[in-house]
């Protein structure tokens, strides 16, 4: 039964995660308000950072780590067969009629509202991380000084990573390795 | 039966050797599906990525689907698509069981938090590179803030919108936007 709506999950986040990867993300941040025994918002983050490091597709990654959290190696496969159904299912009718589909004004009209909606849903599901990683609000909301609120060797270490990743150049399994390094030796 | 094996083989390796999805993979796709195979062209390639854009799903699933079909048909695809999946599902099933007993160790911990913090830079570097292509215009930046503002005061509200429910509603939106559009854009023409 828990399998059973492990599958339905992410069959629908397969089906309406529109734009890549990180557009799951607000799909796993609502599976794990409704199923809390599932995987944490700390888990969602950790995932992220598996997924960047490892080969395939983020989605697919995402999937099969929190299907294994929910039902071992089982839950693992049945999670990402269930996320690639429906695009395969789509991709198989729309191969049929490949040019219609690119030309269409209906598509291109719906893919420019749902183009930002996306982005926007990336963009609070990138919040959801911050809250975890870069403040503090428990300690805030104890004390109320504005000091407590930020962790300020992790925006340090961001601030290092973001300056990195855009004057290196370097793949981001090296940063994700290198911050580990950080956390390990700083204590974070 | 040796085509399907074949496909998915040839999936397989790609899905084992492809880092972060999306257009990373294309050189790769390339090299082993247009160079070394002549499965498809690179014209082909750039088409199957753009409506691998504008479908839901993966885009390296979609690719595998369009090539597997047009190779062998429905059984084809299948074949493509697992393989593909093959190689990541298992790497993550041995990380998730590695992780399922050393998670409570400190060094574990310590080294997730590190993590996380690289994970708000990349993922505060895909919405910099993602913002130019998706947030076109100020009715555009208008949806955006729109969702934004419905995600991130969801805990507040009374009642939650699913973001299925979020994602319908931008396309019918972006729908009656370019509708209108036109047709004053048609209006002006005549």
């Amino acid at each position: 039964m828990k399998l059973l709506t492990l599958m339905v999950s992410f069959f629908k986040t397969g089906l309406f995660s529109v734009g890549g990867g990180l557009a799951t993300l607000p799909f796993l941040y609502e599976m794990s308000d409704t199923h809390p025994d599932w995987f944490s918002h700390g888990d969602i983050a950790d995932m992220i950072a598996i997924s960047e490091s490892t080969p395939g597709p983020i989605g697919i990654n995402m999937s099969t780590y929190a299907g294994y959290q929910v039902g071992g190696i089982p839950g693992g496969i049945l999670a990402s067969l269930a996320l690639a159904t429906p695009c395969v299912i789509i991709i198989l009718i729309i191969a049929r009629f490949l040019e219609r589909f690119r030309a269409n004004p209906l598509v291109e009209g719906a893919f420019y509202g749902l183009r930002p909606a996306s982005l926007a849903m990336i963009s609070a599901a990138g919040l959801n991380v911050v809250r975890i990683a870069l403040v503090d609000i428990a300690r805030f909301t104890a004390t109320w000084r504005p000091d407590d609120l930020f962790i300020w060797k992790a925006w340090v270490l961001a601030v290092l990573v973001f300056i990195g990743l855009k004057k290196l150049k370097w793949h981001p399994v090296i940063f994700i390795v290198l911050s580990a390094a950080v956390g390990v030796i700083f204590a974070f | 039966m040796n085509r399907l094996l074949d496909l998915y083989w040839t999936f397989a390796k790609i899905g084992g050797v492809t880092f972060g999805g999306g257009y990373a993979m294309l050189p790769i796709l390339e090299r082993e599906l247009v160079n070394k195979r002549g499965w498809t062209t690179m014209d082909e390639l750039r088409d199957y990525f753009a409506v691998g854009q504008c479908t839901p799903g993966v885009i390296a699933l979609n690719v595998s689907t369009f090539i597997g079909v047009k190779r062998a048909g429905v059984r084809g695809a299948l074949a493509a698509t697992a393989g593909f999946l093959t190689l990541p599902v298992i790497i993550i099933l041995v990380i998730a069981m590695f992780l399922r007993n050393f998670a409570q160790e400190p060094v574990v911990q310590h080294a997730f938090a590190g993590i996380r913090v690289c994970v708000c830079v990349l993922i505060f570097q895909a919405i910099l590179r993602l913002w130019k292509k998706s947030v076109v215009d100020p009715l555009a930046l208008g949806i955006y803030l729109a969702v934004f503002a419905l995600q991130v005061s969801s805990a507040y509200l009374p009642v939650k919108i699913p973001a299925a429910v979020l994602v319908i509603l931008a396309g019918a939106a972006g729908v009656l936007i370019s509708m209108a559009r036109n047709s004053r854009k048609g209006g002006a023409d005549r």
